[in-house]
């Protein structure tokens, strides 16, 4: 894919995923720190090549479109960093592909009352080796489980790390994208040490 | 779908200029007839945040681009990508096409020459984490 490369600095953009269960915050997410609103962008799967044996259990259909929401943040001319909520359903894992190839790293959005949901997310990024953290996120009325706890549940390797967020909020959301950020670069270095 | 005012109510009297679809009906043109019933681009990739700019002026003899047979489709994700980079899921929002269809132009302008394409480094090969302290304290400042 990088068999060219221009002559002039080329803009570098980093690719940050946002996944979890169904209906978690992700689009929120994506809004509340993005600068532009969240776009929307449609994959059509009608592609020849596509393995469609991969819907298993799911009726041959010939056409079925996944919208994926995604966001901007310019960190400076040239720099940006792009976030794509993952389509929710587990029958669209092979976009995951797609999207997950060169991301930076992952956000998995938990919600205490259905932790459940984001195991497939937990489970696909760890096999990949690709940095998340896990935020969880705070709706109102839900109980506030201690962070080691969503770890324990979770099955977390030690290392990754889990935080409290409100989705709605951009300073929170900053603040899960900056762990996230910081956690890929430690992830980066011993790897680079290794 | 910003782009254009609600379709105004139908004039009593006026059937013959009632539309008979509306925004809802999607597209009139079936999307495989945009890519003349190609799937994938002909050569290239084009990763979602792959960096598209006009290569602009379009020739140095016709700076302005009288292109003939540029369909509008084509014409108008050029013209997005015309001031400044875009990425390709910008360009899919923007034009309202799926992906798919949007790479296929795409890879039909690069080999016109019309676009130049910037893919994205993977994080594995960035060159040092200066890049990702940069990212930090740009988030931090937002």
């Amino acid at each position: 894919m990088a068999s060219k490369h221009s002559e002039d600095t080329p803009a570098l953009a980093l690719k940050i995923l946002v996944a979890g269960g169904f209906g978690v915050g992700k689009t929120t997410l994506v809004g509340s720190v993005s600068e532009i609103r969240p776009l929307r962008t449609e994959e059509n799967l009608t592609e020849a090549g596509r393995d469609v044996d991969d819907t298993g259990g799911v009726e041959q259909k010939t056409t079925t479109t996944v919208a994926m929401d995604f966001g901007r943040i310019t960190i400076r001319e040239g720099l940006s960093l792009y976030l794509f909520g993952t389509p929710g359903q587990d029958r669209f894992w092979f976009l995951w592909d797609e999207l997950a190839h060169g991301a930076l790293g992952a956000v998995v959005l938990a919600d205490t009352r259905r932790l459940a949901d984001c195991f497939p997310s937990v489970d696909y990024f760890e096999r990949r080796a690709i940095p998340f953290v896990v935020a969880v996120n705070c709706f109102q009325g839900s109980r506030r489980h201690a962070v080691e706890k969503v770890s324990l549940a979770l099955d977390l390797d030690t290392g990754t790390p889990v935080l409290l967020c409100d989705a709605r909020d951009r300073e929170s959301g900053k603040k899960v994208l900056v762990a996230l950020v910081e956690h890929a670069s430690r992830r980066h270095a011993a790897r680079l040490l290794a | 779908m910003d782009d254009y005012p609600p379709a105004p109510p139908p004039l009593p009297g006026h059937g013959s200029d009632r539309h008979w679809y509306d925004d809802e009906a999607g597209p009139l043109v079936r999307l495989y007839a945009l890519t003349r019933g190609r799937t994938r681009p002909n050569s290239a990739e084009f990763d979602l945040i792959a960096m598209i700019t006009a290569e602009s002026p379009y020739g140095p003899d016709d700076p302005y681009g009288s292109d003939p047979g540029l369909a509008p489709e084509p014409a108008a994700i050029l013209e997005l990508c015309r001031f400044r980079s875009q990425s390709v899921a910008e360009i899919a929002a923007d034009s309202e096409l799926p992906v798919g269809v949007v790479r296929v132009l795409l890879g039909d302008l690069l080999d016109a020459g019309l676009i130049h394409v910037s893919h994205p480094v993977p994080p594995a090969l960035l060159p040092d984490e200066r890049i990702l302290r940069e990212v930090i304290n740009g988030l931090q400042a937002l």
